[in-house]
């Protein structure tokens, strides 16, 4: 069996900042804030995370973070471009969204720097801004505002005087609203209310690395959850989806935060994700299709949350990854001999360090990053 | 990225590269100068869409594009064609953009927002699907969408269906075609649409048509989870039911204020009786909620029901559970004199028992006992409270019940509780799987053929009506060829298989007592001798059927590979515990433990606590630190003693902490160093022996 070439994947991670004007860098532009996460949890994987001036990193974070917090009026329509305080944008000018605003807390808690976030204002703008009620409280509430011409600090209203508003039920004529209101306690990940089960996963961890998932209704995002659920054991992005080891991940993981697992059939989901397995030893994301890197990662750490790891075989596992690598010039492809990305290599060591290959080199720095990622244990 | 080969680059396709990028720079900078600016003009606009052509991932475009819709709708004051106008242009941006990335979930959803406005003709949707997933059938945007459109024409489930149908027959190996109609059947049986009104005649179709694609080609996984979906409809019970209980139906309970003392009547119905009060245990084939004085009946001479405390064994967050325990106080009175009750227990005669999946008790039954009270000597009994327990072989003696005593065996395995109204007929499930069974029979040269059929023999075992385990011997072949024909997979048929045999081992009387032994320490003065349930070295890997263990108080389960003992939690009487040398990696997969409140004697020597980094039961264990939720119950910076901080040693505390242990063996785990056995003497103050040694 090959090795992890460790240094050769440093190298290749600090190497693609450098590479700003490549085509893939720029397609990928908008979401360099979830690149930011995937190169610097590898780099800390690797036990290499000083390679990096944290402060400057951390600058540049908190540049994509939206801090104005205006209600911007200026369309009756529906005037939904309001600014939220707290949420993060992919990258500098860029909207915020529930992608970002994760990965950006993920990156903080990396580098032990959450304090230099409001917690409560990231917290609310989850509350507020990202989930689906947005549509009901707020684009009314946009309605009034506008009738009185005002401009007022989102932050400073306080959430009851929103719901409670005698305006509210009056004033609703927008045409966005009605295919939109739900109260089953689904998430969007932006303002715009896109909804799917990967925003409730988003948000609970995202509020629970930030110590503040008391504010939020966890029992009804559960059952969110819970009606994704599928006769196979799966998850899908809304009730009725396909299952789909991406979305595996994200539903157990919210449950698993939420102590919540009793919603899984964990030997149902535990067949169905063992057969991901194919002979190359490598996983796929969904039955009869390729087996990938970034799926082997959904699918591994699905199977350690509901105890159901030792049904795969880790040594092929590993071994597939292994030959995913770029030997030559580091990163991790999706399969062998494809072109290697920053996504790819963060899942592929991060994939391979789970499979209990080299947990005895760095171990430290591997629980340091599952915490930050996944749990909620005192960081 | 995904599917880009690796190879470097030829220098004139460098050139080409470079141009791209510096087009696309420029395009994204001067969308985001209109975006901040608020510049909705026809020109921005459609600058916004090159750039989503090349970039359909570019998320902040189509917010912008949701912007300048909701601009130049209210600009067109909604003049009917330029609102067409404008909403067209959107769609045939999506369809742009879908062309040069079909999974773009910005894409989507900015088709379902345009949509959601009302004004475009949603009969067209269906076509461009058609289109869309004739190239691509298992796109699961394209499902999602079509769903979604479905839902919105108000488009029949059975239309949909045979939409759904038509995938499927022009390729059966289309799993998200079958994903599909497993959720179509399952809305139309539930709602029992005419033609899906008949449970068995709809699965009776069913099993034909994903047979079907199984023969077809049997190394296809499209059929197998649909499969097993239909045996799992042909064999659950919807409404929840009392499968076992403790004290059994039948069975004569010998209470003694002394521990274990044996006054002639059958050790395996004698129970200690220092608290006044007797434990009823309600074990239920699915975890339910609702279980009280007024969903339960408990009548004696003596009137009792008032004074039973229902409480749930859970775990997790869950409101439902499989198990319940009540404690019946027994008057004092009754107490001081030896007297021989009989207890009856019913439910189901009202309603309030639910099950999580929303189904109600609705099966009166009952079951009744009888309960000797053995008031307890004036004088301490000397002995086995307070002596160390060997599990040394020597000290097991097979247990040879005598013709007296060979009665009061009886009731172990006389589980079935009394149902008054007999349980619906159950031939047609019996028809539908021995067809099943015998059409498997023939595809027993791979592995789905073999597992299909473990599965359904199992099923078949199951039946109410059915001799139990008559078919464990083949079951169990079954999966020792898998676990050779299928190696990368052999845990999970070695997890299987473990189950089928610990249930063939408890099940039926014969079998049962070869396990059952009496302990005896040789060099003990104690006169008592427990039974102890002896399932040691039998290499399980996994437990079940806990429904049958429930009057269990002595158990070894020492020399298997065990890495769990989730569902052991159900044993409340249990009061000795051997798990040594087995596979345990971590004191979160002992959550049970905590529900045991009558254990005394724990051995837990050589396993692999502390030897795994990634603690895979974690979020399977209920402790308020493995969830943050709840995490203000506990503070973690509680220092025990000697610098020994509890944030080190936080699951050995969670789990153990609420337990009177007398007697703990920890040695060869990873964990067991002496500052750990320091912190164990200090968290466990009932505690005499650790590892065999004697404590002040
Ligand atoms: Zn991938």
């Amino acid at each position: 069996m090959g090795e992890l070439v460790v240094d050769k994947h440093v190298k290749y991670i600090l190497s693609v900042e450098k590479r700003k004007d490549s085509f893939e860098s720029v397609v990928l532009e908008h979401l360099r804030m979830n690149g930011a996460y995937w190169g610097l949890t590898t780099l800390d994987l690797l036990g290499k995370l000083d390679a990096l001036d944290s402060n400057e990193v951390i600058q540049w974070i908190m540049k994509c973070q939206h801090e104005s917090g205006l209600l911007d009026l200026y369309s009756i329509m529906g005037g939904v471009a309001f600014c939220y305080a707290g949420g993060f944008a992919g990258n500098i000018g860029h909207d915020p969204h529930l992608l970002y605003t994760l990965s950006a807390v993920q990156v903080l808690a990396l580098f032990d720097k959450l304090n230099v976030l409001d917690a409560d204002k990231v917290a609310n703008c989850i509350l507020i801004c990202f989930s689906s009620v947005t549509f009901e409280i707020v684009c009314p509430l946009f309605e009034i505002l506008l009738f009185g011409s005002l401009k007022i600090k989102i932050s400073s209203i306080p959430i009851q005087l929103i719901i409670g508003h005698p305006f509210l039920g009056l004033l609703n004529f927008m045409p966005d609203i009605s295919g939109l209101q739900n109260e089953d306690g689904s998430f969007s990940g932006d303002e715009w209310g896109e909804v799917d089960s990967r925003f409730p996963y988003l948000a609970i961890c995202c509020l629970s690395i930030l110590h503040r998932l008391d504010k939020m209704n966890v029992e009804k995002a559960v059952n969110y959850i819970a009606s994704c659920k599928n006769v196979d054991g799966g998850f899908g992005c809304t009730p009725g989806g396909e299952s789909h080891a991406g979305q595996i991940f994200c539903c157990v993981g919210a449950l698993a935060i939420t102590g919540s697992l009793h919603h899984v059939d964990k030997d149902l989901l535990g067949w169905w994700l063992c057969e991901r397995q194919v002979k190359s030893g490598g996983l796929n994301g969904r039955p009869e299709k390729l087996p990938d890197v970034c799926y082997s990662w959904w699918v591994l750490s699905s199977l350690i949350m509901i105890d159901r790891v030792h049904w795969i075989n880790k040594d092929k596992l590993v071994k597939f990854i292994l030959n995913c690598q770029d030997t030559e010039n580091g990163g991790i492809s999706d399969r062998p001999e494809d072109a290697v990305d920053v996504f790819h290599t963060y899942f592929g060591v991060a994939g391979s360090l789970m499979a209990f290959y080299y947990l005895l080199f760095h171990c430290k720095h591997f629980l340091k990053a599952t915490r930050a990622t996944n749990s909620t244990l005192n960081s | 990225m995904h599917g880009r080969p690796r190879k470097a680059p030829k220098p004139e396709d460098l050139a080409a590269f470079s141009a791209k990028a510096e087009k696309l720079r420029i395009l994204q900078s001067q969308f985001l100068s209109n975006h901040h600016q608020k510049i909705y003009t026809k020109e921005a606009v459609e600058l916004s869409a090159k750039l989503l052509e090349i970039n359909p991932e570019c998320y902040t475009a189509w917010n912008y594009r949701k912007l300048a819709v909701q601009h130049n709708l209210f600009e067109s004051n909604l003049d009917p064609d330029a609102v067409n106008s404008i909403l067209n242009d959107e769609l045939r941006v999506v369809e742009n953009a879908l062309r040069q990335n079909f999974k773009s979930y910005g894409a989507w959803y900015h088709r379902k927002w345009v949509l959601n406005k009302g004004h475009s003709s949603i009969e067209n949707e269906l076509r461009l699907l058609d289109k869309l997933q004739n190239v691509d059938p298992r796109n699961f945007h394209a499902w999602n969408y079509r769903r979604f459109v479905a839902a919105l024409l108000n488009r029949s489930d059975e239309d949909e269906l045979n939409h759904t149908q038509d995938l499927i027959d022009k390729n059966i190996s289309n799993y998200s075609a079958w994903h599909n109609r497993s959720v179509l059947v399952s809305n139309l049986m539930k709602k029992k649409v005419q033609a899906f009104s008949q449970k068995d005649e709809v699965l009776i179709r069913e099993y034909e048509l994903v047979r079907d694609a199984v023969f077809t080609d049997e190394d296809d996984q499209s059929g197998w989870f649909y499969h097993l979906w239909l045996l799992d409809q042909t064999v659950k019970a919807e409404s929840p039911l009392l499968t076992s209980s403790w004290p059994a139906h039948g069975s004569d309970i010998t209470l003694s204020g002394d521990r274990y003392l044996d006054l002639g009547s059958s050790p395996f119905n004698t129970y200690h009786f220092d608290s006044g009060s007797l434990l009823l245990i309600l074990y239920f084939n699915q975890a339910v909620e609702g279980v009280n004085v007024s969903t339960v009946t408990v009548s004696s001479g003596f009137n009792v029901n008032k004074d039973v405390i229902w409480k749930p064994i859970l775990s997790n967050n869950s409101k439902t559970a499989h198990v319940w325990v009540g404690q019946l106080k027994f008057p004092k009175v009754e107490l001081d004199s030896l007297g021989a009750y009989t207890l009856e227990v019913t439910l189901g005669h009202s309603q309030g028992i639910i099950s999580s999946g929303g189904f109600h008790y609705s099966h009166p039954s009952h079951f009744s006992f009888t309960v000797h009270v053995q008031p307890a000597k004036k004088e301490p009994v000397d002995g086995f409270g307070s002596e160390k327990i060997s599990w040394r072989d020597e000290n097991f003696h097979i247990y040879e019940p005598d013709s007296l005593q060979s009665d009061l065996v009886l009731p172990l395995d006389h589980l079935s509780i009394k149902n008054e109204h007999e349980l619906s007929d159950s031939s047609w499930q019996e028809k539908i799987i021995d067809e099943e069974i015998s059409n498997f029979r023939e595809l027993l040269d791979c592995k789905i053929g073999k597992l299909t059929l473990a599965r359904l023999l199992t099923a078949r075992d199951a039946l109410v009506s059915s001799d139990k385990s008559v078919h464990s011997e083949e079951v169990l072949r079954l999966y020792s060829e898998l676990m050779k024909l299928d190696p990368p997979h052999s845990q999970f048929y070695k997890d299987e298989h473990s189950l089928i045999l610990f249930e063939k081992v408890i099940s039926g009387r014969e079998s049962l007592l070869s396990y059952c032994f009496r302990y005896r320490n040789l060099t003990s003065s104690s006169s008592s001798n427990p039974i102890c349930l002896r399932l040691n070295g039998l290499s399980l890997s996994r437990l079940g059927s806990f429904e049958k263990l429930l009057w269990v108080q002595m158990l070894d389960l020492s020399h298997n590979e065990l890495r769990s003992i989730e569902g052991l939690e159900a044993m409340q009487l249990l009061s000795h515990l051997n798990l040594s040398k087995n596979k345990l990696g971590s004191f979160t997969s002992l959550e049970s433990l905590r529900h045991l409140k009558s254990l005394k004697v724990l051995d837990l020597s050589y396993n692999e606590i502390g030897a795994h980094s990634v603690d895979t039961t974690r979020y399977l264990c209920s402790s308020p630190l493995c969830h943050s939720i709840g995490r203000s119950e506990w503070d973690g910076s509680e220092i025990v003693t000697d610098g020994v901080s509890l944030v080190s040693y936080w699951e050995a505390f969670f789990i153990l902490k609420g337990l009177k242990l007398t007697q703990l063996d920890i040695t060869g785990n990873a964990i067991a160093d002496e500052k750990f056995t320091a912190f164990l003497a200090e968290v466990l103050p009932a505690l005499k022996w650790l590892d065999g040694v004697q404590l002040n």
